[in-house]
């Protein structure tokens, strides 16, 4: 076909050339495979996912400080650090990070980054959504903590209590920002939930069957539908708070009869499914972590799945109990007291599953190791106190008491965190092709643990003694001060273990020069994207693996002799992939997911400042949507034939390929003018 | 220049006549195209996005005594009778039109595409008639508690409907210029699932706004 020879073959990194083929006539196709803009226009579901990753730890230093602000202000009684004000922004601001710019795009980095390798596909379904989800998670985290300097944060709470949340008790514009950031958050976890579950139930690899699938991606899929069937409806709330805030409507508004409840049920709807779609990637991660240190297979796989599944489904049917004392009614409160006891069944039943794993298991104390038995101990200990709160007459005592507080820092810090980190230490060198260091890591497990629970046990006490939660303040004489002084020192304990963590980092990734490099498979692991070499090639598998059984890698490795003991039947050397992928076809990289999500935090600023930057944030979009869809989502021309196949991509090969295609481009050029003559 | 423009069109018109679909060579799981699964999916999420707004409504449907008209007031049954009709027609329409793509009839689904287009704008322009008669006759959208769910759940209906326009214009457009070809007749069914889909929606909200009292 004409085409091809009128364009150069490949374009010098990241420059964009001057041919008339672009699609809309203002990008040409990014060909960058290094450098910032190579991030910038990627599609790649490892990149997205190691950008939701990096993304994410900046929010917790952001979260982890506001916490710090929030200790240091209750050390003592009468504090005077932060004014009433500042506290309830802190607080306010320390929760929506943490919960939807900590702990929600944690686990999307390892969704993004594992559920594809896990499955065995090359990419997601539709890479460049994938792209613009994370640029609308990070527009609108950006978005939301500019509040800061325009004005102030938000000071509702998280979970923004109407008509607390109403103009009048909050004038500035911090729920605005809160709502509208959230908004732009909410379409990159709708986007990335449709296109991780389109990936998962379309794009397994062949003999995968859905029972076959390792338990991440399995808590992967139950938490994308969870996000799917959520989001919208906090969406939906939010455009009501949206209306009233910036239009004067009367959703909110008591004086015209309104029903303050119905943000509260609509809210909790989405905010119960929540908590668990923030639980279960983590639950996931400690069920690959498990078996790979036990040396044993999981125990119990179709239970451990079910389990997820149920709490899927039952997630959906308790979200009254953070209701219990706002007049719900005798029947609604006893529903919703029976369902929440039932939904403590499937999670403990996941907790004996990992229990029995570990039984009788070849236990390897590794980093991972210690933080999935942390996450084991503190979510029992965080899911026990939940379920005291399922006794209503108990939970009117605990409400709105740090009793709370410390029950979902148990599920959410204990439980979610502490998965996410022992995570980040099992697939680091899967990502970065570098080890942690073992005994920084096994000293950031022990500091975050005597941390944690410095932290957060004293906060039942004082719950249970009758401290308000989000009071700025407390006068002597109550009983508050020791557990409060403790409190706040094992705050700071934490941020020391934040402290070893990104020192780890960095000394590992020092050290690993001198190191031999850990190979595919470092922890002698069971499933498949232990197969691919560390760092993962840019096409992911050579050939695509069929898969025969649960942990189909191990089974690879590992067989049974006639008395059922474990006997080695392949070198690992021999089973893994070597990363010479030749001719692999891989969707392109793109300017336009970026370029659209850019333009939604403008028209949320232009709905609180000015409208016409509505229009100039409406016209990005749109330029940005047909840009994008006209423009194809295989780049026709690019990485097709063997002399520029994946071989010549990979960072070794780049300025090999880069000289090449300056001689390729001359010619090209002539070519081009003698066309157009 | 022109004639440049007019090579450069044709050059695209000819690539995405022979651009892969979706991802041809391997078939997926499911036997459902990615496209169409995504499509499903986004409008299973919408309908917990359209759950929440028709239960504010159900909650605010009765303003409080004095504060501005009620829905018995106002609402016009027979003029939303035939806008709703109108409506529900340009559904068909839109089957004809996906019918038309999967023949090769390329002039057909030209004519069922503006047809469908034009249907759901007749649609629109009645809403906002109708939303100017309710204003003249002092229904703001502040008046009450009413009035501001009515207007933001219909309202939001009409929006997707609008978006659906600008859609299945664009297929229009990108017909005319050669650029969608039979094989990639699924893009007309996917924009159909939406158009359906709002419909569909639109069924539930007039039986639920206009005519259960």
């Amino acid at each position: 076909m004409a085409i091809t020879e009128t364009r150069p073959l490949a374009l010098p990194s990241g420059e964009p050339a001057q041919v008339d083929l672009h699609p809309v006539g203002v990008f040409e196709r990014p060909k960058a495979k290094r450098g910032w803009r190579s991030w910038v226009t990627t599609v790649d579901h490892k990149k997205i996912g190691i950008m939701y990753g990096a993304a994410a730890l900046f929010f917790l230093l952001v979260a982890g400080s506001e916490a710090l602000l929030i200790r240091a202000q209750l050390w003592s009684p009468r504090g005077t650090l932060l004014s009433a004000d500042a506290y309830n922004q802190v607080f306010t601001m320390h929760g929506t990070t943490g919960v939807f710019l900590v702990v929600m795009p944690l686990g999307a980095a390892f969704a993004n980054y594992l559920m594809p390798l896990q499955i065995g596909a090359r990419d997601v379904a539709f890479p460049r959504i994938n792209a613009f989800s994370f640029w609308c998670f990070l527009f609108g985290g950006i978005f939301l903590n500019t509040s800061w300097f325009l004005g102030g944060g938000a000071d509702g709470g998280w979970f923004m209590y109407a008509p607390n949340n109403g103009v009048l008790f909050s004038p500035t514009h911090g729920i605005d920002f809160w709502n509208l950031g959230l908004m732009i958050t909410g379409i990159a976890s709708l986007t990335g939930a449709i296109n991780l579950i389109v990936t998962v139930l379309n794009m397994r690899a062949p003999g995968m069957t859905l029972m076959k699938m390792p338990v991440f991606t399995w808590m992967t899929l139950v938490t994308q539908f969870l996000l799917l069937f959520a989001i919208p409806v906090l969406t939906s709330a939010q455009f009501l708070l949206m209306f009233d805030r910036l239009f004067d409507a009367n959703f909110f508004n008591v004086a015209q009869g309104a029903n303050p409840l119905l943000w509260q049920h609509l809210f909790w709807i989405f905010g119960h499914p929540e908590v668990y779609l923030m639980i279960l990637p983590s639950f996931g991660l400690v069920s690959e972590m498990l078996p790979v240190f036990s040396r044993k297979p999981i125990f119990g796989y179709p239970f451990i799945v079910f389990s997820g599944v149920a709490i899927g489904f039952m997630g959906w049917g308790v979200w009254a109990h953070h209701m219990f004392v706002s007049g719900i009614g005798p029947i609604s409160v006893t529903t919703f007291s029976l369902t929440t006891m039932f939904i403590a069944v499937p999670t403990g039943v996941k907790i004996l599953n990992w229990t029995a794993t570990m039984w009788g298991g070849k236990i390897r104390f590794t980093p991972p190791m210690l933080f999935s038995i942390g996450l084991i101990l503190m979510f029992t200990i965080g899911g026990l106190s939940g379920v005291s709160h399922s006794i209503a007459p108990a939970d009117t005592q605990q409400t709105d008491t740090y009793y709370i507080v410390a029950h979902f820092h148990y599920v959410l810090f204990g439980g979610a965190f502490f998965g996410f980190m022992g995570g980040l230490y099992f697939y680091w060198p899967k990502v970065f092709g570098y080890l942690l260091d073992d005994r920084l890591g096994k000293a950031n497990f022990w500091v975050l643990l005597v941390g944690f629970n410095l932290t957060f046990a004293p906060m039942h006490v004082l719950g249970l003694q009758g401290m308000s939660r989000r009071i700025y303040t407390y006068d002597a004489g109550y009983g508050f001060e020791i557990w409060n002084k403790i409190a706040t020192i094992g705050a700071f304990t934490i941020a020391t273990s934040v402290v070893i963590f990104l020192v780890n980092i960095f000394r590992s990734y020092k050290r690993s020069k001198d190191l031999p490099p850990p190979g595919a498979d470092p922890w002698d692991a069971r499933t498949i994207e232990w197969m691919v070499p560390s760092p993962t090639p840019e096409w992911n598998f050579d050939p695509l693996p069929t898969i025969e059984r649960v942990d189909d890698f191990w089974y690879r490795k590992y067989g049974e002799d006639e008395n059922g003991n474990l006997v080695r039947i392949a070198e690992t050397e021999d089973v893994i992939q070597h990363g010479d992928g030749k001719g692999v076809h891989l969707p392109s990289p793109s300017y336009w997911p970026i370029v659209t999500a850019f333009g939604l935090p403008i028209i949320a600023y232009g709905l609180l400042y000015t409208w016409w930057l509505c229009l100039i944030g409406g016209l990005i979009v749109m330029v940005g949507l047909y840009g994008w869809a006209m423009e194809p989502p295989d780049d026709p021309d690019a990485a097709h034939g063997d002399e520029h196949g994946p071989d010549d991509e990979t960072l070794e090969g780049a300025e090999l390929a880069t000289a090449e295609s300056a001689s390729t481009g001359e010619s090209a050029e002539e070519q081009e003018v003698q066309t157009v003559g | 220049m022109a004639e440049i423009a007019a090579h450069h069109r044709g050059l695209m018109a000819d690539r995405d006549a022979h651009a892969p679909t979706a991802h041809p060579d391997h078939a997926t799981n499911t036997g459902i195209s990615n496209t169409k699964l995504a499509m499903w999916l986004f409008l299973a999420s919408e309908c917990l996005l359209f759950g929440g707004l028709i239960t504010t409504y159900l909650l605010y449907k009765h303003p409080l005594p004095g504060s501005g008209p009620g829905p018995r007031d106002i609402f016009d049954i027979p003029f939303t009778s035939s806008s709703s009709f109108v409506l529900l027609m340009s559904s068909l329409t839109m089957v004809l039109a996906v019918s038309a793509i999967e023949r090769g009839d390329h002039h057909r689904l030209r004519v069922w595409l503006a047809a469908t287009a034009l249907l759901g704008a007749t649609f629109i322009a009645g809403q906002v008639y109708e939303f100017t008669v309710f204003y003249n006759e002092g229904l703001g959208y502040t008046t009450s508690r009413f009035s501001s769910a009515f207007y933001t759940l219909t309202g939001f209906h009409g929006v997707h409907v609008t978006v659906g326009i600008i859609m299945l214009m664009s297929l229009l457009l990108l017909s005319l210029r050669g650029r969608l070809p039979e094989h990639r007749a699924e893009t007309v069914e996917v924009v159909g699932l939406y158009w359906h889909f709002v419909d569909v929606v639109w069924i539930l909200i007039f039986a639920v706004v206009y005519l259960i009292p």
